[in-house]
C-alpha cells in the first residue's frame, strides 16, 4: 500500500509512524517496578511459553484468518481503538507474518475523548509491532459537518466514531476492516460472521449474512462494499486474559487497579478528566479502580476492583457476575442498542 | 483445558433454546445484568417464569417472532474445557443453517420431546449430522418431567432411535434422559430419575473424546500466504504459511508441492517465535523448504508417498444454500458459457458448473427423488466440472480437504456446500466406451470409479445382524516375527465366539490379486494400498479383518489406516529380535536373502520402519502366541468389537 497516499490528511500521530529495527511487544517497556500505575505499562514478568490447550486452537484459528485477509483483499486495514481486544489482534497479526511485518496498516478512529494513556500506549505499541499506524479524527468530522455533536453537558462521541470510520474506509478506500470484536460480548455479535458483509453504504443486514461453512471464508463482494473481519470472533473475555497472561503480552495500565478521581452517573463509575466533569449535585471521590473495557473517557465505566496484575484479573474475570459491557453506558440505551448500532456500521 | 465445538438444533417448541440457556445458567456462564435484561424481558412480554431462552435467541426480529433464524454462537467453560455451542434453528427452512453449525462440530445434540417421541425434526437433525460427518451424537430426550420421569417413556424412545440410526452413518450415540426447564441431568444427576445412571449432560460433554473427527494421518498443508522477509536476520526469507489441516509433518521430511509436484524437504517450521521440530494437524505454521520452488495461495504441501486425489470431475453432495435454485449445465468440458459458479477449496478457488444433479434427497425421509434442480435448502447429489484440477481427499476421510463452498459469481453469496464423494466418473462416459469393444482405462493414479453407489445395507446394519463389531486388525512385522501364527490363533478364537472374520495374508494375494507386483518400494505401496482397498470392503460388510503383511514401511501403513474411520484401524506391532527371526526363518528367506538371492528383503537389505503408535505392541520372543491372541481379545472385548469371551 502507497504510505504517502494513504497518509494524505492524516493528524499526525505521535511518534507513531515506523521507525527503524524491530521490537517484540514482550521485551519492551519492562519495568523492574511492579506497582500498577495508570499510564504506565504493566510489566509482566512470565515469558512467552508455548500456548496449549484451547488457547493454540484459537490463537491458530485467528491466524488462519488474518493470513486469509492479507490474501483475500487488496487493501485491509486493523481497526485499533487501543483496547485489550485489539492489542491482542496487533500481537497476533505480527505473529502471523513472522518474520515479515503485519502486512496491512492499523487505523485509529480517534474520538478525541480518549484516555491519554491510551495515546501514549498506543504509539510505542506501533513502534515496537514495526507496524504503519493511521489516526483519523472525529473531531475533523464533527468541523466538516458531516457529525453533530450530541448536545448534552459531557457528549459521547460513540455513535460520531461511525461517520468517521465510513469516511476513514471511503478515503482510504479499504476492502477489508479487521476489528477485535467478540461474539461473546453482546448478543447480537453471537450471530456475527468472521467475514463479516457489508454494503456500500457500510450497513450490516443481520438477517441476509452469508452462510460460513467449516473454515471457508468468502470474501468475495463488489467494488464498493467492503467487509468488516473479527479474528478473535471465538474468544471469550477470559480467553483473552489467559492469553495475554501466558504470552507476558503488555497493556494500557487503565486495565489494572490504580487510584483516581472518578463521578457516579446512572450507576456507572465515570472517570473526571478533561471529558468529563462533575454535574450538580455529583460529588467525586478516590476510588482504587480498574477498566474492564476502554472506550471513551464519556461512556468507559471504571469499576472497584484490586487486581494489580493479570493473575489477578484472570481470578476476578473467572468469578464475575456481570459482563465487561454492562459498564458500557451507549449499550444501556435500549435493548436492542448494539444491533441499531451495528446496522449503521458500528464496528 | 481443551476445546469442544458442539452444534444444536430445534424449535422453541422443544425446549433447545431453553436447554442452553440451562447449561449456561447452571455453568455459570450467565452474568448478572444478562439475566436482569431477561427478566425485564420475560416480565415485558408477560411470561409467567423467567424466559431462559431469550438468553440465547438474539436479534431483534427473532425475539419478536420467539424464534431462532441464524446461527448463533454461544461460550462456556468449565475448569475442564471450553465449549463453543453453534445454536442452529431446527424448522426445515433452515437446513442451511443447520449445515452451517454441523460442519465445524465435533458433538451434536438431537433434542427430542418425551411426550411426542422421534419426530421428523429430530431425523432431519441426525441425517444433517452423519452427512456432515459429526463423530458424537447426544440424543437428549427432554421434557421428562412431562412424562413423569417414567423410564419406560424413555427406553421405548431409545429403542425408536436406535432403529431409525441403524440407516445412518453415525458412530457413536449416547442418551441422556433430562429436563432443561428444571435442569434434571444437565449439570448434576436428576433426583427424579435414579433409574437413569449415566453420565449427565455437563459430564458428557466434559469428558467426550475431542479430535475425533480429525484425520492425524495424511498431512495436507493448503498454502495460503507466502510471507517475505528480508531483514538482517532472514536474508531473503520466503515461507510458505497455512494451517496443516490434517497429518503432521517434521523438519527433514520430505514432502510435494501440488500442482507441480516438485518435491524437496522442509527445512525449518515456525510458528510465532517457536521454532518447532514438528508440527501437526490444527497448527498455524510457516514452513521454509530446502529448495527454491516456485509456491503460491492455493498450492498444497502433501507427503511424497500420501497423496491427495486430482480431478477436475468430482462427485459431492451439495446442500444449496440461496433463494436462486442450481443451475445445472450439461456442457462439454471447459466450455462454460455463464452458468458457472466460483468454487472454493481449501484456499484454491476456480471456476466450476455443475453437470447433473444426480437425485435429491428428501431430508426427512432420506429418501432418494428425481430432480431437476435444487432450490433453497435441498440437499442433492451432483457432478461437478472445474476448470482447474483439485486436490483433494474424500469427505468421509478428511473434512478439511473434502468440502467446498460455490459462489455465485453475480451476487457474491456463498449459494451451496458441497462435500466430496470421489472423483466423478459418469456412467454414460464408461458405458459408451464399452460399447465400443473398449475397456474402461484404468489410470495409474487410482481406480476409475462409477458413481459411488451407497449401499442398501449399511454396517451398522450387518453389525446389528452380527451381534459384533467390525474392524481392521493391521499385523504387522518382520518375515518370521509371527504375524501369521498370531493371526491364526486369534482368528480361531473369534471363530469360537462367532464373530465373521476375513484374513488376507501377504503370500497368498501375491499368488493372484498381486502377482503383478515385486518388492521394490514403489510396489510394496501398491501392494499394500490394493489389499487395504480390499480390507475396507471386507471392514464394510461388518467383519473383523486381519491383515498380516510385513508392511514395513510406515506411510503405506498409514495410507492403510486413512481407509478406516478412527478407532476401528488396529495397528498390532509384532515385535521380535530379527536375530530371532533368522533363526526362526520358516521359509528359508534370511538364508536366501543374505546369500544375495532375493534383492529387497526387509530386515537384510531393506529397512524395516517401526511403527512409531501402534495399537499394540506384541512381543513374539517373549510370549506364545495363543497368550497374544488372548490379550489381543481382551482388547477387543473392552472396545466393545467383540462380544466378551467367557471363561
Amino acid at each position: 500500500m502507497d504510505e504517502t497516499t494513504l497518509a494524505t490528511g492524516v493528524a499526525p500521530a505521535e511518534g507513531g509512524e515506523a521507525v527503524e529495527g524491530r521490537a517484540h511487544v514482550e521485551d519492551a517497556g519492562r519495568s523492574a517496578d511492579g506497582t500498577a500505575t495508570a499510564g504506565r505499562v504493566q510489566p509482566q514478568a512470565q515469558p512467552a511459553a508455548s500456548l496449549t490447550g484451547h488457547l493454540r486452537q484459537l490463537e491458530a484459528e485467528a491466524i488462519f484468518v488474518l493470513r486469509e485477509v492479507a490474501a483475500q483483499f487488496e487493501r485491509p486495514c486493523l481497526l485499533f481503538s487501543g483496547g485489550k481486544d485489539s492489542i491482542v489482534c496487533a500481537h497476533l497479526a505480527r505473529k502471523a507474518f513472522m518474520p515479515g511485518r503485519i502486512p496491512f496498516p492499523l487505523l485509529h478512529i480517534d474520538t478525541g475523548h480518549n484516555f491519554p494513556e491510551t495515546l501514549a500506549f498506543r504509539d510505542r505499541l506501533v513502534k515496537e509491532l514495526d507496524a504503519r499506524l493511521l489516526v483519523r479524527l472525529v473531531q475533523d468530522s464533527i468541523d466538516a459537518g458531516r457529525a453533530q455533536e450530541e448536545a448534552d453537558g459531557d457528549p459521547s462521541r460513540n455513535r460520531l466514531q461511525t461517520v468517521t470510520l465510513l469516511d476513514a474506509l471511503a478515503e482510504l478506500r479499504i476492502d477489508a476492516a479487521v476489528g477485535g470484536a467478540r461474539r461473546d460480548e453482546e448478543k447480537a455479535r453471537a450471530k456475527e460472521r468472521f467475514f463479516s458483509h457489508r454494503d456500500a453504504f457500510g450497513q450490516w443486514d443481520p438477517k441476509n449474512q452469508r452462510p460460513e461453512l467449516w473454515n471457508l471464508f468468502n470474501g468475495r463482494k463488489h467494488s464498493d462494499e467492503h467487509f468488516r473481519v473479527f479474528p478473535i470472533s471465538n474468544w471469550t473475555e477470559l480467553d483473552i486474559w489467559q492469553y495475554i497472561a501466558e504470552q507476558g503480552m503488555e497493556l494500557p495500565g487503565l486495565y489494572f487497579a490504580h487510584e483516581r478521581e472518578v463521578v457516579e452517573r446512572e450507576g456507572i463509575l465515570l472517570a473526571v478528566g478533561a471529558f468529563v466533569r462533575p454535574r450538580a449535585g455529583e460529588r467525586v471521590s478516590r476510588a482504587r479502580v480498574r477498566f474492564r473495557t476502554i472506550g471513551d473517557m464519556t461512556c468507559t465505566g471504571a469499576f472497584r476492583s484490586s487486581a494489580s496484575n493479570v493473575d489477578e484479573i484472570i481470578e476476578e474475570v473467572a468469578a464475575a457476575r456481570i459482563t465487561e459491557r454492562g459498564d458500557r453506558a451507549d449499550d444501556r440505551r435500549s435493548e436492542a442498542a448494539m444491533e441499531d448500532r451495528k446496522r449503521l456500521g458500528y464496528f | 483445558m481443551d476445546l469442544l465445538r458442539f452444534s444444536t438444533a430445534g424449535s422453541v417448541d422443544d425446549g433447545k433454546s431453553t436447554l442452553i440457556g440451562r447449561l449456561l445458567y447452571d455453568s455459570k456462564a450467565i452474568f448478572e445484568d444478562q439475566l436482569e435484561a431477561v427478566e425485564q424481558a420475560s416480565a415485558a412480554r408477560g411470561a409467567p417464569m423467567v424466559d431462559l431462552a431469550l438468553l440465547t435467541d438474539g436479534l431483534r426480529a427473532e425475539r419478536e417472532q420467539g424464534i431462532t433464524i441464524d446461527v448463533a454462537y454461544r461460550y462456556t467453560a468449565t475448569p475442564r474445557r471450553k465449549f463453543i455451542i453453534a445454536d442452529t434453528p431446527g424448522h426445515i427452512q433452515y437446513t442451511r443453517n443447520m449445515v452451517t453449525g454441523a460442519s465445524t462440530a465435533e458433538l451434536a445434540i438431537i433434542l427430542v420431546d418425551a411426550r411426542k417421541g422421534v419426530l421428523t425434526q429430530s431425523k432431519r437433525h441426525s441425517f444433517i449430522a452423519s452427512l456432515l460427518q459429526i463423530p458424537h451424537i447426544v440424543v437428549a430426550v427432554n421434557k421428562m418431567d412431562l412424562v413423569g420421569y417414567s423410564e419406560a417413556r424413555y427406553q421405548e424412545i431409545v429403542a425408536d432411535y436406535r432403529a431409525f440410526a441403524a440407516k445412518l452413518n453415525v458412530r457413536d450415540v449416547v442418551y441422556i434422559p433430562i429436563s432443561a426447564l428444571y435442569g434434571d441431568n444437565i449439570v448434576s444427576q436428576s433426583e427424579q430419575m435414579p433409574w437413569y445412571r449415566g453420565a449427565t449432560l455437563l459430564h458428557h460433554l466434559e469428558t467426550v473424546n475431542v479430535g475425533a473427527g480429525r484425520n492425524n494421518v495424511d498431512f495436507r498443508l493448503p498454502i495460503q500466504y507466502v510471507i517475505r522477509a528480508n531483514g538482517s536476520v532472514d536474508q531473503d526469507f520466503r515461507g510458505f504459511a497455512g494451517q496443516i489441516v490434517s497429518g503432521r509433518i517434521a523438519v527433514g521430511e520430505e514432502v510435494a508441492a501440488l500442482p507441480t509436484g516438485i518435491r524437496s524437504r522442509v527445512a525449518g517450521i515456525q510458528r510465532g517465535e517457536e521454532r518447532p521440530e514438528r508440527a501437526s494437524a490444527g497448527d498455524a505454521v510457516v514452513i521454509t523448504l530446502e529448495d527454491e520452488i516456485d509456491i503460491s495461495r492455493g498450492d498444497m504441501l502433501v507427503r511424497v508417498r500420501n497423496l491427495p486425489h486430482s480431478s477436475n470431475q468430482i462427485d459431492a453432495t451439495l446442500c444449496w444454500m440461496s433463494e436462486e435454485p442450481m443451475k445445472v449445465q450439461p456442457q462439454a468440458v471447459g466450455h462454460f458459457s455463464g452458468q458457472w459458479y466460483w468454487l472454493q477449496h481449501s484456499t484454491r478457488r476456480v471456476r466450476a458448473s455443475v453437470q447433473e444433479l444426480n437425485y435429491r434427497i428428501d431430508v426427512d425421509t432420506m429418501h432418494r427423488e428425481d430432480a431437476e434442480t435444487l432450490h433453497l435448502n435441498e440437499i442433492g447429489r451432483g457432478q461437478i466440472l472445474t476448470t482447474e484440477p483439485l486436490y483433494f481427499d474424500s469427505y468421509q476421510i478428511n473434512r478439511a480437504t473434502g468440502s467446498f463452498i460455490l459462489i455465485d459469481p453475480h451476487t457474491n453469496n456463498t449459494v451451496a456446500a458441497g462435500m466430496i464423494r470421489d472423483r466423478a466418473r459418469r456412467v454414460s462416459e464408461l458405458v459408451a466406451k464399452q460399447e465400443e469393444g473398449e475397456r474402461p482405462a484404468v489410470p495409474a493414479t487410482r481406480s476409475a470409479n462409477v458413481v459411488w453407489e451407497p449401499v442398501a445395507v449399511t454396517q451398522p446394519m450387518r453389525e446389528a445382524l452380527n451381534g459384533h463389531g467390525a474392524a481392521v486388525l493391521w499385523f504387522t512385522g518382520l518375515s518370521g516375527s509371527g504375524k501369521s501364527t498370531v493371526a491364526k490363533a486369534l482368528e480361531q478364537r473369534l471363530y469360537a465366539l462367532g464373530v465373521r472374520t476375513f484374513s488376507l495374508d501377504g503370500d497368498n494375494v501375491r499368488h493372484g490379486l498381486n502377482r503383478d507386483l515385486g518388492f521394490d518400494a514403489e510396489a510394496r505401496a501398491e501392494n499394500i494400498r490394493r489389499v487395504a482397498e480390499v480390507a475396507r470392503l471386507a471392514f464394510e460388510h461388518g467383519n473383523v479383518v486381519l491383515c498380516t503383511f510385513i508392511s514395513p514401511y510406515a506411510a503405506d501403513r498409514e495410507a492403510a489406516r486413512a481407509l478406516a474411520p478412527e478407532g476401528s484401524f488396529w495397528e498390532l506391532y509384532i515385535k521380535c529380535d530379527v536375530e530371532i527371526c533368522k533363526e526362526r526363518d520358516p521359509k528359508g528367506l534370511y538364508e536366501r536373502a543374505e546369500r544375495g538371492e532375493i534383492a529387497n528383503f526387509t530386515g537384510v537389505s531393506a529397512p524395516y520402519e517401526e511403527p512409531p503408535e501402534p495399537e499394540m505392541v506384541l512381543e513374539t520372543d517373549r510370549h506364545s502366541a495363543d497368550e497374544l491372541a488372548e490379550r489381543i481379545l481382551e482388547a477387543l472385548a473392552r472396545a466393545g468389537i467383540v462380544p466378551g469371551a467367557e471363561h
